[in-house]
């Protein structure tokens, strides 16, 4: 397999005024191969979303690369930039935000395709009422009304008809089910998936419920505080995390047995550090049951240790 | 039982409530807008007697059967004179907030969606124009440009600039940042196809409430003009003239004064009932927000 995506040492910092910086991603290298789904987790406020935005140009990241199918997108600008938007699409977490409110679904489906330059209307309508199609709309039901007038899990399928309607390589799907009912997520994410192998989409998806990450990814990336700390394929993941945070997360998992104790996660009390000041070294140490003065003053760099797996910590847990 | 006996009281209490509130709050300010509105349109038609004809003998004589609303210093009619001067106030009340929200507007649609030195720049801008006295700018405006009803609405309007800027400005802050923006951009729509089709949509309905309002804050204002001579200039009607003519009989013919800061009253007031209503029914969900 080819890598679509190739994210090497992306930069993400906001200036939050007296001269400091949230330090939101922080040197991430990453690949997306061709027609995988990789999943990205961490807690909130690790970055995650920094980093999709910031592959995706918005706004474009302080450092680093993003190379997609042979283009670097950090330096293309205007014009350029625009012609090679439509092969990457996103989808939001909230669903009703993401859709304009005062237009009517057929536009909001239909207004890719006008900045696209397909000028011929009846194509248009051709091709809107096929992606509804595929993403179970009705399209004369659907065609005239408004977002309002749906619920989450509907506003989410008409959400991922716009992003499929221009054919794109890659979908950033970020948190695309947390805002939805736990009855619903199954039939999205089974959408998702189905339109992945009809498209032959490419996904990278973004949420911090391990569940759902489990059951779409083909390889899972682990972020904790704007860097990668683990990158492997799914079931090994599942199977033996090799980082003591990848461990923590699966700790924490709940199992649906109420007389189970609830899994010990091993870390150190408290939260996590700041974006502001992040800790020197390893970002995890404070919070680390492992955590030795080497931590403090080296920082781990992403290695292999086995074939298609990566982990940034001194001491993993598989050898 | 009951439980569900409640909360179907309960959901019918929201929904009828309003709908009692509407009627006489909506229909009675509607109702003399109109009317206004009307008359001021169809002036020449009702057989008014010419409002710039004088009749010294007749001079202000109260209301009669032959002078419905009595006449004023010079004995012309003040129903005529109120009817005309509707006109001269609704041109400007209408024409000058929105030649002030075409400009203030498009200021603050663009300060609020590039932000950095656009805004910087923007509200600079905003701010000199307020920090000059509202009403010296104006008079400054008409005494050297001439009286006259054009430059009139050209210095009210200018004033209004502002106010539009920081209403459009706030609006498209607030909707810059939603997810349909970022969406638009992943499709690879430029800022002028954003600008137009994401974001102004839904700045109108806002605008149009916040422009009903300033319909009256600039009627009054034009009062204010004409009441210090420098507004429409004579014979044109306009009611803030009438009631700067009318105060020199204050004390022998009070209508004279009276009747056109009545009749200016009241269509304020209209305009602000309805612009609130408007402004709640623009759109429920969001103000709940």
């Amino acid at each position: 397999m080819n890598d679509l995506l190739r994210i090497s040492d992306l930069v993400v910092e906001y200036p939050v005024g007296g001269g400091r910086r949230v330090h939101a991603v922080s040197g991430v290298t990453l690949t997306v191969r061709d027609g995988e789904t990789l999943g990205l987790v961490g807690e909130s406020g690790s970055g995650k979303s920094s980093l999709a935005r910031a592959l995706l140009q918005l706004p474009p990241p302080q450092g680093g690369s993003v190379l997609f199918d042979g283009n670097e997108l950090t330096q293309l600008r205007g014009k350029a930039l625009r012609a090679v938007r439509p092969r990457l699409q996103m989808i939001f977490q909230d669903p009703i935000a993401s859709l304009n409110p005062r237009r009517k679904v057929a536009e909001i489906i239909a207004e890719p395709l006008i900045v696209s330059g397909v000028a011929d209307a009846a194509e248009r309508t051709r091709r809107v009422r096929s992606v509804m199609e595929a993403v179970g709309l009705d399209p004369d039901l659907v065609w005239n009304r408004r977002p309002h007038e749906f619920s989450g899990g509907q506003c989410q399928r008409i959400a991922i008809a716009r992003a499929l309607v221009l054919e794109p390589s890659l979908i950033v799907c970020d948190e695309p089910v947390s805002a939805l009912d736990v009855s619903i997520r199954a039939q999205i994410l089974n959408l998702l998936e189905d339109m992945k192998a009809r498209f032959g989409l490419t996904l990278l998806f973004i949420a911090h419920d391990l569940a759902v990450v489990k059951s779409v990814s083909d390889r899972v990336a682990v972020m904790y505080l704007g860097k990668l700390c683990e990158v492997a394929s799914s079931e090994d993941l599942f199977a033996s995390p090799a980082h003591p945070y990848t461990a923590a997360l699966m700790a924490a998992i709940p199992e649906p047995d109420p007389d189970l104790p609830l899994g010990d996660t091993k870390l150190k009390p408290g939260d996590p550090p700041s974006p502001l000041d992040p800790p020197s070294g390893c970002r995890f140490r404070t919070r680390c049951p492992l955590a030795e003065p080497r931590c403090a003053t080296e920082v781990p760099p992403l290695r292999a240790i086995a074939p298609g797996r990566e982990v940034a910590c001194h001491f993993p847990l598989v050898a | 039982m009951s439980v569900s006996a409640t909360k179907s009281t309960l959901a019918a209490a929201p929904a009828s409530r309003p709908r009692r509130r509407l009627h006489w709050a909506l229909v009675l300010p509607l109702g003399w807008l109109l009317l206004v509105v009307f008359l001021a349109i169809t002036a020449d038609w009702i057989g008014l007697p010419d409002p710039a004809a004088q009749e010294l003998i007749l001079r202000r004589k109260p209301p009669s059967a032959e002078y419905l609303l009595g006449t004023d210093n010079l004995g012309r009619d003040m129903l005529s004179r109120i009817i005309y001067g509707a006109r001269t106030s609704l041109i400007v009340g209408i024409c000058a907030p929105f030649l002030g929200f075409l400009v203030g507007g498009a200021i603050g649609m663009s300060a609020g969606y590039f932000r950095g030195k656009i805004d910087l720049l923007a509200v600079g801008f905003i701010d000199v124009l307020l920090a000059f006295p509202a009403l010296v700018l104006a008079l400054t405006f008409t005494a050297y440009l001439g009286q006259s009803l054009f430059n009139v609405t050209l210095a009210l309007g200018i004033l209004s600039i502002p106010a539009a800027a920081r209403v459009s400005r706030a609006n498209t802050l607030a909707w810059a940042n939603r997810d349909f923006v970022l969406a638009a951009r992943t499709i690879g729509a430029s800022n002028w196809r954003i600008l137009t089709r994401e974001i102004l949509p839904n700045l109108l309905p806002p605008m149009f409430a916040f422009w009903l309002v300033a319909i009256s804050v600039i009627i009054v204002a034009e009062g204010a003009l004409s009441f210090l001579g420098l507004g429409i200039p004579a014979p044109q009607p306009s009611w803030g003239g009438m009631i700067a003519d009318g105060r020199e009989a204050l004390d022998v013919a009070p209508h004279t004064a009276l009747i056109p800061a009545a009749v200016m009253f009241a269509t304020v007031l209209s305009l602000n009932f309805v612009g609130d209503i408007v402004r709640n029914m623009v759109d429920p969900r969001r103000s709940a927000l």
